[in-house]
């Protein structure tokens, strides 16, 4: 039972995804349940799937007994067990604090359907994360994105329309990604990763190979929300249901990312992107201009969602530049970025569906005394906006700090000045809600003269929402401070031989 | 004048990948969006095809039965197309198809919900 665990982290959710709009005909109901006892089972075998690789090292699971090359095989290493782990963690959180707010915001006939498609999208992700295959990859790449845009457009009005943008745009980047493969097998004669990455290197001076690149660049890239092609990603965001973009803004451009990480890796040599053609120092000014560029459209926003879907733009940044450093410690500071920005963005949405789901209010302006109304949630979302900004001993501190660490010793100064400066804009947009949250009460005062406190009920957010967004919040400041074993036990394995 | 003939297929997925490139950006009407998508995806599904083909090969079936078992010496390779590619195609075909339903089911949504499906006017109409 424990070897197949690799498998079963899939397969529980693919037949509940199928029982699911069956039994939900009889009873509306049984659909979140059914739901969340198969996340459950999901997280139970992503985590033995991590204990496993923590003991015995990488876990190669062949589907149906076909061996590699042919087969397609499941590869689990020391990056992907984790992000594996974190996926199956935060969507199980997400699950728990989006019933009340699905019950809210979904009408009830879509109940089966809209559970259904929920555990199709998680698989999915897990897929692409465990897969070791190109071809798999890009099967589970279409079926996320499928997912997506059908649990998108349930949102609010706009939501058809930020949908239908994000179809044609995800369906050129899975295109492209798909041509990227092609022209691969055209030079290789092969879909394994764990191939490609023996044969490439033969070949580092065929165009074939270059373009190959190019185009797994583009196509990973607008599934990330990567800078330029970012346009589909805040209003995706902002317009789908607030439980859905709490399960979409942690988890899928992570996974994109750590597609990215494989690519760059473990298909390719990473000396390929840094020596043979300039992809890593392109990728460095794009992911600088990125980070910037998020950060000061987040300002300009007004509806919290809308920020923090352009805090995430800026985010992926960050660990773009920590893997296109290409150095030791850029690329153990992009891996944890992606595990304190999951946590951080995941605790940061919950807090947004809470305050939604409460108070119905989304505009930073009417925050006004929330943190009477809800102590709990507005004390974790100070929590994850520190990791946001990077204080210690939160996470987001010590991934930024190894990202710091890799511009210095990869000498690139200005964007050494790129982060820190951008650290300071991320710190003007989330205290400037904790401001008017906590703050605003006492000064300006509302003319009265005198500072008697409004009596503001605690009207707290039910406890469903409550504890998982309090679990978060321990997950940023656990990940924070445990970030050195993280390392030690993970990460480290994943930087190639050789690399300063 | 040989390059061009060598190449064709290649360079026809080329030009179906703009032209279904073109429509996906240029074009307001929601449908007609959706057929630069679907003209597009037929052109990698061409490219897929085209790099399985071989010239004067057949269809990989290797023929004779029990009686006539054949030696795994005899089988050239240039004899037969590659049905790998092609095998991958059935798979992005069923995507393709399904990416299509659902932005068709979208339209229908968005037709209903504005009237039109015209880009610029559901955008004047969301502002």
């Amino acid at each position: 039972m424990i070897h197949q665990a690799p498998a079963l982290t899939i397969a529980t959710l693919l037949l509940s995804a199928f029982w699911i709009p069956i039994l939900g005909m009889f009873k509306k109901e049984s659909a979140y349940y059914i739901a969340l006892a198969a996340l459950f089972l999901s997280f139970a075998s992503a985590c033995v799937t991590l204990y496993s690789v923590l003991l015995h090292g990488t876990v190669h699971y062949h589907m149906g007994g076909w061996l590699p090359p042919w087969g397609i095989e499941f590869v689990i290493d020391y990056l992907n067990a984790g992000i594996l782990a974190l996926i199956a963690l935060i969507s199980f959180l997400t699950t728990i604090a989006a019933k009340e707010s699905v019950k809210q915001e979904i009408n009830r006939d879509k109940w089966p359907a809209f559970w259904s498609l929920y555990l199709l999208l998680i698989m999915s992700l897990m897929g692409m994360t465990e897969t070791g295959d190109m071809f798999n990859m890009y099967v589970y790449l279409e079926v996320s994105s499928l997912t997506a845009y059908g649990l998108i457009a349930m949102g609010e009005d706009g939501a058809l329309m930020a949908s239908f943008n994000y179809l044609i745009l995800g369906s050129v980047g899975a295109s492209f990604y798909l041509l990227g493969v092609g022209y691969l097998y055209i030079v290789t004669g092969s879909l394994n990763m764990a191939d490609l990455y023996r044969l490439i290197p033969g070949l580092y001076h065929s165009k074939v190979v270059f373009t190959a690149f190019a185009f797994f660049m583009v196509g990973i890239g607008i599934k990330m929300g990567l800078f330029p092609l970012h346009v589909w990603l805040p209003d995706a965001y902002t317009r789908a249901p607030s439980s859905i973009s709490t399960l979409i803004a942690p988890t899928m451009t992570k996974v994109s990312v750590y597609v990215l990480f494989r690519i760059i890796l473990s298909v390719f040599h990473i000396q390929f992107s840094t020596t043979i053609i300039p992809a890593a120092k392109l990728l460095l000014w794009i992911a600088a201009v990125g980070i910037i560029y998020g950060s000061i459209m987040a300002i300009a926003q007004k509806d919290i969602k809308r920020m923090l879907a352009y805090s995430s733009i800026s985010q992926i940044g960050y660990i773009v530049l920590g893997i296109a450093l290409a150095n030791r410690m850029g690329l153990i500071g992009g891996a944890l970025h992606i595990f304190s920005h999951a946590f951080a963005k995941g605790c940061l949405f919950m807090v947004a569906m809470a305050i939604v789901y409460k108070t119905g209010i989304r505009n930073i302006d009417e925050f006004k005394d929330l943190n009477k109304k809800m102590p709990f949630t507005m004390a974790a979302f100070c929590i994850a906006a520190l990791s946001m900004v990077g204080v210690p001993p939160t996470a987001g501190f010590f991934s930024k700090w190894y990202i710091v660490l890799g511009t210095i010793s990869g000498r690139h100064w200005t964007l050494t000045a790129v982060i820190l400066a951008s650290s300071l804009l991320n710190a003007i947009y989330f205290f400037r809600i904790i401001e008017k949250t906590y703050f605003s009460s006492f000064l300006g005062g509302g003319g009265h003269g005198h500072h008697e406190a409004p009596s503001v009920a605690i009207a707290e957010a039910p406890v469903t929402m409550v504890i998982p967004i309090l679990i978060m919040a321990v997950g940023i400041l656990a990940a924070g401070i445990f970030n050195f074993q993280i390392i030690h036990h993970l990460l480290q394995f994943i930087i190639p031989k050789g690399l300063v | 004048m040989e390059f061009i003939l060598s190449k064709f297929n290649y360079l026809m997925y080329i030009a179906m990948m703009m032209i279904g490139f073109y429509a996906m950006i240029a074009k307001h009407n929601l449908v007609k969006k959706v057929i630069g998508m679907n003209i597009f995806q037929a052109a990698i599904i061409l490219f897929y095809i085209s790099i399985g083909a071989k010239k004067g090969a057949t269809i990989p079936i290797l023929e004779g039965g029990e009686h006539h078992a054949i030696s795994p010496e005899s089988i050239q390779v240039a004899h037969y197309i590659n049905p790998l590619p092609h095998v991958l195609m059935l798979t992005a075909i069923v995507v393709g198809v399904s990416v299509t339903g659902v932005a068709l089911a979208l339209i229908i949504l968005i037709y209903r919900r504005y009237k039109t499906i015209e880009e610029d006017e559901i955008l004047r109409r969301l502002s």
